[in-house]
């Protein structure tokens, strides 16, 4: 007998500040009016998607010294947002994207009890690092953080989390109005955190929520982001959409969960993933071939050479070709705020690579960062579409995806309409939720229940 | 836009658990097992706005509640002030009072919602972009009320800065004046960078010009460049200016310390008179300190606080309040006057104290799911009986039920 159809986990990533979101667009709605937040969401649960997913950035980007005005500029805080969204919403989890750089352990996890106990047990945290002192400077602590060690200061960071959502158990609050015992015992909450982070001690102040503990996502492609993942997440926000590169980050992360005692079907992978929908095949390739255009304006197309080149290129023609001079190795980078920009390990190789390519291909610069850009992942029909997703997951190139539209807030309607119901005739995507909270979803299992195997174990 | 007629008062409730008087959880209408649900929040705010008051102020706290004060000058004796008190007969643990706020904003049209920020602990940079959003959630109707925390069981939970346990004695003290001052202090400088923060982006900032290809016009993005004792801020926030321009900051000031902040940096002080006498002297100090600060044209709204206990006879009132005295065990006492009467009465006091300088009233309900009904119920149709509190909605945002217009960016070149 074949193997049983693996159910395809699906997600809205809204529309962030990549050059990914066409703006331009007449469709394109407001990044920041509330209205837009709802319309996205509630196109997620009408499709019965396992959750929202909002990206954060806590510094504006900069490239030479100026703030950088060509994509999207400007988001709302991601926990208030997401409180807001529980209200217009029943079902959909919902996942903030919440640095553990900038924050401190008792603050996050108060906020994520709150709202998990807000959105009755829909909360996940994506959990995410960074240590530039860019950034740094809005805050109290500025840039103080090693490179090296924001994931050590991560992972104590979740681990202090995880000991405060840990140290209400569930049963703390009687309310007995007869008796007058609102709680069973004055200790509630304790805690003790003592390592090379935090030093941290008392009682927290939220009782148990619903999940017990948020769903966590991780993000990083590092080894040790891969490891954090293994020994740590319930899932991972990749950035591996295709065939052959999904299957070997699959198999890469999957393997190393044997190693922190966990099994298989404890961490998801949920690659994000663009697409184009049309009627049919050729349509939706002229169609993505005109995003990608949309995507890379002239101007846009400088300033990403400039990514690799890292010096002013605004005296260049994007319809122009490729500059004779090399990209400048010896000076601070240029873009600021962008993580995209450490892709470019070797600046002269690459840009030796794209004067070939051009040439060969007769390409101006703007045609250039467009062919090297990332194509969407899935083009097509419905038809196809819904095809090629299931096959990815069937063939364990992920688990589902994170849909990342490039229109605010309509470009995941036709999703829903025209893919969601094909998935669903198939037999692979759920029909109605089963469950209320994210964990049912994702089917993952309750802490409480978790530890409950681990004895029955033992 | 019809603005509210200077005779009319302003009216707040300030919602915390179950209700202000510790035992009010043990009434039967209290529902304190639903305290961590959206839903019982939904519906006191519901209520709220069914009574057309101004606002609703969310408590919040970075540790348990404690029965013991905070800062409150009054002598309990060798007390050590805001330490936990052991207690397991009362209300403890609360969700944050941001997210509550919003969880509550798009199921309400009309009303404020003004959760309670602690400047001592948190980042301001953060709760600059967090109430920005809750003005985007609720459409122009969010503010905030700045709060410090002394208490040396918060700070421990953060573990960066340690507060060693003081007496009311010793605050009262030179150097127990200089901490409070120093923590008053740091909330001012907190409040300014979260007001620059939303000034950062001015009104028109994002521009989508196709034909340039930007979406922002970045002349119109600023850098706060805050530099100060305990942060330095950069800037510009990572959120576009708010609905209102500036949200509202409010706080509560029992003395000539958070009196200063009040009058620097705020748009509504809470303060707690007993009497008309030191209503009319706290109005004065203020007034003073806002014309020393050169911001004297723009007086904030002074709001007194009462503690209330509202029932159609006074006997009832006051009978309420003993029973709940003797299921806590002691007599309540409050920073606030506490009230125990009926709605004629309680209009009457409104409006004497009103007449002293008062522009509103921030009522703190003794028990949520009584008290609250009794002001919108009783309470508010007195008020407008005597023509002195609307009749429907006039603004759409915070500010304009306020009468306070919307502000001009500081950054926003003057033409």
């Amino acid at each position: 007998m074949s193997k049983p159809l693996k159910q395809i986990h699906l997600a809205a990533h809204f529309p962030g500040v990549n050059n990914t979101t066409v703006w331009s667009d007449p469709k394109a709605g407001s990044h920041i009016e509330f209205s837009s937040f709802v319309h996205f969401a509630q196109t997620a649960e009408r499709a019965k998607f396992d959750f929202l997913f909002l990206a954060e950035g806590l510094r504006l980007r900069e490239q030479g010294g100026k703030i950088y005005d060509l994509d999207v500029v400007g988001r709302p805080d991601t926990f208030t947002v997401l409180a807001a969204l529980a209200a217009v919403t029943e079902r959909l989890g919902l996942t903030g994207t919440i640095n553990s750089t900038f924050n401190e352990p008792y603050e996050v996890a108060r906020q994520f009890a709150s709202l998990d106990h807000l959105s009755g047990g829909r909360a996940a945290w994506n959990v995410v690092t960074s240590w530039d002192a860019f950034t740094g400077e809005n805050f109290r602590r500025g840039g103080f953080l090693p490179q090296e060690e924001r994931y050590s200061r991560a992972k104590e960071f979740l681990a202090t989390a995880n000991e405060l959502f840990d140290s209400w158990h569930g049963d703390e609050i009687l309310a007995d109005q007869a008796t007058g015992a609102f709680l069973r015992d004055a200790e509630v909450g304790s805690f003790v955190h003592s390592g090379q982070h935090f030093d941290i001690h008392g009682q927290f102040n939220v009782p148990r929520s619903p999940q017990g503990r948020p769903v966590i996502f991780q993000a990083g492609d590092s080894e040790e982001g891969r490891e954090f993942a293994a020994s740590e997440a319930d899932a991972i926000f990749s950035r591996h959409a295709t065939l052959e590169g999904g299957q070997a980050f699959y198999t890469d992360v999957k393997k190393r969960l044997a190693t922190y005692g966990r099994r298989h079907d404890q961490l998801l992978i949920l690659p994000a993933a663009s697409f184009v929908l049309a009627d049919t095949d050729e349509e939706a390739e002229e169609l993505a071939k005109e995003v990608r255009r949309q995507q890379v304006s002239g101007a846009t197309a400088i300033k990403h050479l400039e990514f690799v080149w890292n010096r002013d290129l605004s005296s260049y023609d994007p319809e122009g070709p490729l500059p004779d001079i090399d990209p400048d190795v010896s000076a601070d980078h240029i873009s600021k705020g962008r993580a995209q920009v450490r892709m470019y390990r070797d600046p002269l190789a690459t840009a030796r690579e794209w004067r070939e390519l051009a040439a060969a291909h007769n390409w101006s610069i703007r045609d250039l960062v467009i062919e090297t850009g990332n194509r969407q992942n899935f083009i097509g029909s419905p038809a196809t579409v819904a095809r090629t997703i299931n096959a990815y997951v069937q063939a364990d190139a992920s688990d589902g995806f994170i849909l990342v539209p490039h229109i605010t807030p309509t470009g995941l309607d036709d999703f829903a309409d025209k893919v969601v119901p094909l998935l669903q005739e198939q037999g692979v995507f759920r029909t109605d939720y089963e469950g209320p909270t994210l964990r049912h979803h994702l089917g993952l299992t309750h802490p409480d229940d978790l530890r409950g195997e681990e004895r029955a174990a033992s | 836009m019809s603005s509210t007629p200077p005779s009319h008062l302003h009216l707040a409730v300030a919602l915390d658990g179950t209700g202000w008087h510790p035992a009010s959880w043990r009434e039967p209408v209290a529902r304190p097992r639903d305290l961590f649900t959206a839903g019982y929040w939904a519906d006191l705010v519901a209520e709220a706005e069914r009574g057309l008051l101004d606002f609703v102020t969310f408590e919040d706290g970075l540790g348990l509640q404690s029965s013991l004060p905070q800062s409150r000058l009054r002598s309990t004796g060798g007390t050590p002030i805001g330490e936990l008190d052991g207690r397991t007969d009362q209300v403890r643990g609360r969700l944050d009072a941001v997210l509550t706020a919003s969880r509550i904003a798009p199921l309400t049209r009309h009303i404020g919602l003004v959760p309670t920020v602690i400047a001592t602990h948190t980042e301001p940079f953060h709760i600059s972009k967090a109430i920005a959003t809750l003005d985007y959630v609720s459409t122009g109707r969010a503010g905030l009320r700045v709060q410090i925390s002394a208490r040396p069981h918060e700070a421990d939970h953060f573990g960066r800065r340690a507060f060693p346990p003081i007496s009311l004695e010793e605050l009262r003290t030179p150097s127990g004046q200089e901490r409070l001052t120093e923590l008053f202090d740091e909330a001012a400088d907190y409040v300014e960078v979260v007001r620059r923060l939303w000034d950062s982006w001015e009104d028109d900032a994002e521009i989508r010009d196709v034909a340039t290809g930007r979406f922002i016009d970045r002349d119109k993005l600023h850098y706060i460049d805050f530099e100060g004792e305990h942060f330095s801020v950069k800037g510009p926030s990572i959120t576009p200016r708010p609905p209102q321009g500036q949200p509202l900051v409010t706080a509560l000031a029992h003395q000539s310390v958070p009196y200063r902040l009040v009058a620097r940096q705020t748009d509504i002080g809470y303060v707690t008179p007993h009497d008309a006498e030191q209503a009319r002297a706290i109005v004065a100090e203020i007034r003073a300190e806002r014309e020393t600060a050169d911001r004297a044209a723009e007086l904030p709204h002074i709001f007194g606080d009462l503690v209330v206990f509202l029932n159609d006879e006074q006997a009832a009132a006051e009978d309420r309040r003993a029973r709940l005295d003797a299921l806590a065990g002691e007599p309540y006492t409050s920073d606030a006057r506490i009230f125990a009467g009926t709605s004629t009465q309680l209009a009457d006091l409104l409006q004497e104290w009103a007449a002293e300088g008062l522009s509103g009233f921030r009522l703190r309900p003794a028990v949520a799911g009584h008290d609250l009904p009794a002001i919108t119920r009783g309470l508010v149709p007195e008020l407008q009986r005597r023509g002195v509190f609307r009749t429907a909605y006039e603004a759409d945002t915070l500010r304009g039920l306020l009468g306070l217009a919307r502000p001009a960016n500081r950054y926003a070149a003057t033409a």
